[in-house]
Parts: structure tokens; C-alpha cells; sequence
């Protein structure tokens, strides 16, 4: 379901992705496609298997089947020098912030800086300063991490994801734990960065009216499964249960029947209580 | 027959305990090879692959690890010294040997005290401190952070400590050695009644090189040692604060450990 102004060069193509943890199945053999310039969200309730997606598309995890492809390169073949070669186009805000609690917010936003390139300490100095004003933190460059708020980190997370311009960015729960106004002011540095720098973003949240306000198209996850790919609007009117249930915040009850419920209080296996 | 069957499961658990085990201690060595061939990869071509090991963090570990650790290792070795001129003299008074004491306690310190004190010392205050860094990073998502900002973990974290306790670790040995000779020297001199010069002679006369050689050697064994222990447990966190906590306290123990056990293979095969 591609929207007709979206470039349809495709920035992400995920085919039949499939994970475990252990011999646990976390991902279900999934596929999708995230076209450039497109803010995708990747929504669902806990235990959907978003993180681990989103770990498997930035090269953390590598997956039991399928493939996935960032900016046309199978990243499950590459060699750690072109994946190296690749981070540099892409950006990634993680939850927590993920700052170096060891370094200034400043020197945080300028080591990508300082590895990948040979700009002197001045213009480097410049673009940080450039990047914290794009997040409204302006000022902040000397402060330590701890110094920081929850929200603040997050927004020099970001100004750490996108100081090397990248073309592909992605964020973890960018609104988690954050009050409505700081987290929509989260909403709209996300719109502003796409507009300024014309980046793919890829959002992974389960805050629906974030999700809702930012996203060109949604994918749902439930359980290992993509119910649904969509705009905002298909995602809406969607008539899926599981769809309606996490929209209307409604808790589903599993059903399990009285013997198997016994034997999971008890730790015995079925079957061996009867006969006890 | 009940009994028989509910035993043959625990049997059984047993048994795959120590196959869990083992496997794990196959797999830490594993990664501790791997880890010193990307270290040794990263030192020599980083900089063809535009990822030099900076020379500042280098240093930097190097204040922290040598330089920092200087108060607590002079004291230390001075009491050492002394003990050991105590124990020396006292124990070959009964023979009326007091006078090779000077022997006994220059061979006993550069071949063994030196080196294995400054590396239990060491484990303690950096191992530690490593395994602590590292882990806290590991759960705060640095470690991935580094990863996707495509910045080698091994080269930007493990290589500056790897190469500072290589170069420290010898270095805060020799000074422990000559710290613990003079303590053991004031008190011999005093004791004995000879001059700190005949002591310093008859200290150069009786070491050899090899003596200080071998002392040195094994003391960048340990340096290795404890960056390899620290980064495996380190590296290997889970859960949250009581995690770190728990790994931190295991990098010590098995890095005073490993010591123990390479400073033993090191003297069987060199010495008999």
C-alpha cells in the first residue's frame, strides 16, 4: 500500500524475516518495505517483537532466515568494513539516549565526527553547536550526560544520530516515559529533521498518538506477526481485532483450560498430575 | 522405583551442568583468543582502515591504570619488604644464616612478590573498574551505540586498556621491586648492622637479569590477563545494576585466579 507522493526507491526491504531467542521464535518470517523519504512506524505492545526488528535492521542481531536489505545492501553478507562504510549513513537514537556517560553532551555529538572524518576541531565545534540548535539544546554542549533530563537525552541522542547527515535514521521509543509536551515536542523535531535533512525514518513505539501524528505509514506487529502495513487512515479503520484491541486499549484474557492452567501453577507437566 | 526415577532426572541435571559449564568456559576462551587477535589487528592496521587506536586514550588508561595506582603499590611493596626481612631473619637466625637473608629476599621479591602482588593489586582496583565500565555500558545501550556509529568496540574500548596494563603492569612492577628491596633494606641494614650500601651491593651482586627479566614477563602475562578477564566478564552482563555488580565482583575473583594459575605454569616451565 504505497502512498503515490513517496519516491518509491526502496531504503529497506525486509524479506521473510525470521529470529529466535534461543529456541524461542521471536519474528515470523515478516516482510516489509520502507521507501525513501518515508517516516515508517513500527507499532505494537510489548513482547511484538518491535525492539528485536528494529535491533535486526541496525546490524545488532543477525537473523535465523531471510534477509534484509539497507540501502540496497544485503547486510547479512557484508563485511564489518562495508558495514562500517554503511553506518555512516545511518543514524540511531537508541530509548535510553545511549550517551557516553564518560563524555560532555558536546564531545557525545562530535565523536562520530571525529572518527569518520578529518574536519578540524573548529568546524567540528560548529556543527555540533548547529545540530543542538536543531534540537533545542543550545547551550547544553559542556554538560555532562547525568546532568541531563530524560527528555534532553533524547534530544541529544538524536543530535548524536543525525550529525553525519544521515540518509536512514531510526528511533527506539522516542516518547517512552516522557511527559505529553516533551514528547511531542519529540514528535515534531522528528517531522522537522525529515523535512530539513529529507531523511527515511523509521520510529518503533507503541505510544499510538505519536505514532498517529508522525507516520506516513504503520506497521503493526503482534506476536512475531505483521497484521497490518498502512497510512495512518488504513491503520484506523482497520477492521482486525488485534488491531482494534491495541487501539482501544483493550486487554485480551488468554483462555487456557483448567488442566493446563494446574499444570503451569504446579511446574509439573500435563498429564502427570491426573495420574498422580 | 519411584525414587530411582525421580533421582535419574537430577542425574541427568548434573551432568548437563557440567556440559553447560564447561561449554562456557570453552566459549570464554574462545572469545579471550579472539579478542587479543582483533586487538593485535586493530593496533597494527587500524590506521589503513581509517581507525587508528588513539594514542590519547591510550595514555589516558595509562594514568588511570599506572600512574594513579603508584600510592597504594609503594605501600604495599614497602611492607612486603619489611615482612619479609622479618621473617627472614627470624628464620634463618636458628641456623645462623641471618646474613643470606639479603639473598632470599631479592630472589623471592623480583621473581614472585613483585609480580604477582602488583597484579592481584591491579585486578582489584582496574580489572574491576574495566568490568564495571564495560558492563554499565553493555546495559545503557553504549556498546551498540559505538557499534552503529561504525566504531569498532574492541579498537575504541578494549585495545587503549589492553596496551596501557601491557605497558603499566611491568612498569609498576619494577617499581614495586625496588620499593620492596629498600623496605627490606632499612630493615636488614638496621638489624643486621651492615651499611644500605653493602645491602644495595650484595642485592645487585645475587639478582641476575634473567631474575628481572622473569619477574617483568610475568607481570605483562597479568596485564593481559586482567584486560581478557575483564572484558569476557564484562562483556557478558545481564540484568541491571545487581548484574554489574555481579560480574564486577567475578572479573576479580577469576582474574587473581587466572594470575594464580599462569604465574604457576609460567614458574613450572621455566624453572625446573
Amino acid at each position: 500500500m504505497m502512498e503515490p507522493f513517496l519516491d518509491p526507491e526502496p531504503i529497506i526491504e525486509v524479506t521473510n524475516l525470521t529470529t529466535h531467542y534461543g529456541s524461542r521464535k521471536i519474528l515470523n518470517g515478516i516482510s516489509l518495505t520502507v521507501s525513501k523519504g518515508e517516516v515508517m512506524v513500527i507499532m505494537g505492545g510489548s513482547g511484538s517483537g518491535k525492539s528485536t526488528l528494529l535491533r535486526h535492521l541496525i546490524g545488532l542481531e543477525h537473523p535465523s532466515a531471510g534477509s534484509i536489505k539497507l540501502l540496497g545492501q544485503d547486510i547479512g553478507t557484508m563485511t564489518e568494513h562495508d558495514m562500517t562504510q554503511l553506518y555512516r549513513k545511518v543514524g540511531v537514537a537508541f530509548q535510553g539516549g545511549a550517551l557516553f556517560s564518560s563524555m560532555t553532551v558536546g564531545e557525545n555529538i562530535m565523536l562520530p565526527l571525529r572518527e569518520h572524518t578529518k574536519l578540524d576541531q573548529k568546524t567540528m565545534e560548529i556543527m555540533v553547536r548547529l545540530k543542538l540548535e536543531v534540537v533545542n539544546l543550545a547551550g547544553f554542549e559542556d554538560l555532562m550526560p547525568s546532568e541531563l533530563s530524560g527528555g534532553m537525552l533524547k534530544r541529544a541522542a538524536f543530535a548524536r544520530a543525525v550529525i553525519m547527515d544521515p540518509v536512514l535514521l531510526f528511533c527506539d521509543e522516542p516518547s517512552a516515559g516522557l511527559d505529553p509536551v516533551v514528547s511531542s515536542s519529540l514528535d515534531e523535531l522528528i517531522l522537522r529533521l525529515r523535512e530539513a535533512l529529507d531523511m527515511t525514518i523509521v520510529v518503533v513505539t507503541h505510544e499510538l498518538e505519536s505514532a498517529f501524528r508522525i507516520a506516513d505509514r504503520i506497521t503493526v506487529l503482534d506476536k512475531g506477526d505483521i497484521l497490518t502495513i498502512g497510512t495512518v487512515d488504513d491503520v484506523r479503520a482497520s477492521t482486525n481485532k488485534r488491531i482494534q484491541d491495541l487501539l482501544n486499549r483493550h486487554f485480551e484474557e488468554e483462555i487456557l483450560d483448567p488442566d493446563a492452567y494446574l499444570a503451569r501453577l504446579t511446574g509439573e507437566p500435563e498429564g502427570m498430575l491426573s495420574q498422580s | 522405583m519411584q525414587a530411582a526415577d525421580r533421582s535419574l532426572p537430577t542425574l541427568l541435571q548434573k551432568i548437563e551442568g557440567i556440559g553447560h559449564v564447561t561449554m562456557k568456559w570453552v566459549d570464554s576462551l574462545g572469545f579471550g583468543t579472539a579478542l587479543l587477535y582483533q586487538s593485535a589487528f586493530w593496533l597494527c592496521c587500524g590506521g589503513r582502515r581509517k581507525q587508528q587506536v588513539r594514542l590519547g586514550a591510550i595514555v589516558s588508561q595509562m594514568m588511570e591504570v599506572g600512574i594513579r595506582a603508584l600510592p597504594i603499590i609503594s605501600l604495599v611493596s614497602i611492607t612486603i619488604g619489611l615482612m619479609l626481612a622479618i621473617q627472614g631473619i627470624d628464620a634463618l637466625k636458628d641456623f645462623g644464616a641471618e646474613h643470606q637473608v639479603t639473598y632470599g629476599v631479592a630472589l623471592s621479591v623480583v621473581r614472585e612478590f613483585a609480580p604477582l602482588i602488583t597484579g592481584i593489586l591491579i585486578a582489584g582496583r582496574s580489572g574491576s573498574a574495566f568490568a564495571a565500565r564495560l558492563s554499565t555500558m553493555m546495559i545503557n545501550n553504549e556498546v551498540d551505540a559505538l557499534r552503529v556509529m561504525g566504531i569498532n568496540p574492541v579498537r575504541f574500548l578494549v585495545v587503549p586498556s589492553l596496551v596501557a596494563m601491557m605497558i603499566m603492569v611491568p612498569a609498576l612492577t619494577l617499581w614495586a621491586d625496588l620499593v620492596a628491596l629498600l623496605g627490606a633494606g632499612l630493615y636488614i641494614s638496621t638489624d643486621l648492622g651492615i651499611s644500605m650500601g653493602t645491602y644495595i651491593a650484595q642485592t645487585i651482586a645475587y639478582l641476575g637479569t634473567d631474575d628481572v627479566l622473569h619477574g617483568l614477563g610475568k607481570s605483562f602475562v597479568f596485564g593481559v590477563l586482567i584486560t581478557l578477564v575483564g572484558v569476557i566478564n564484562g562483556s557478558s552482563v545481564t540484568g541491571g545494576a545487581e548484574g554489574v555488580g555481579h560480574v564486577t565482583t567475578r572479573a576479580v575473583v577469576h582474574s587473581i585466579l587466572s594470575l594464580i594459575l599462569a604465574d604457576l605454569l609460567i614458574v613450572f616451565l621455566l624453572t625446573r
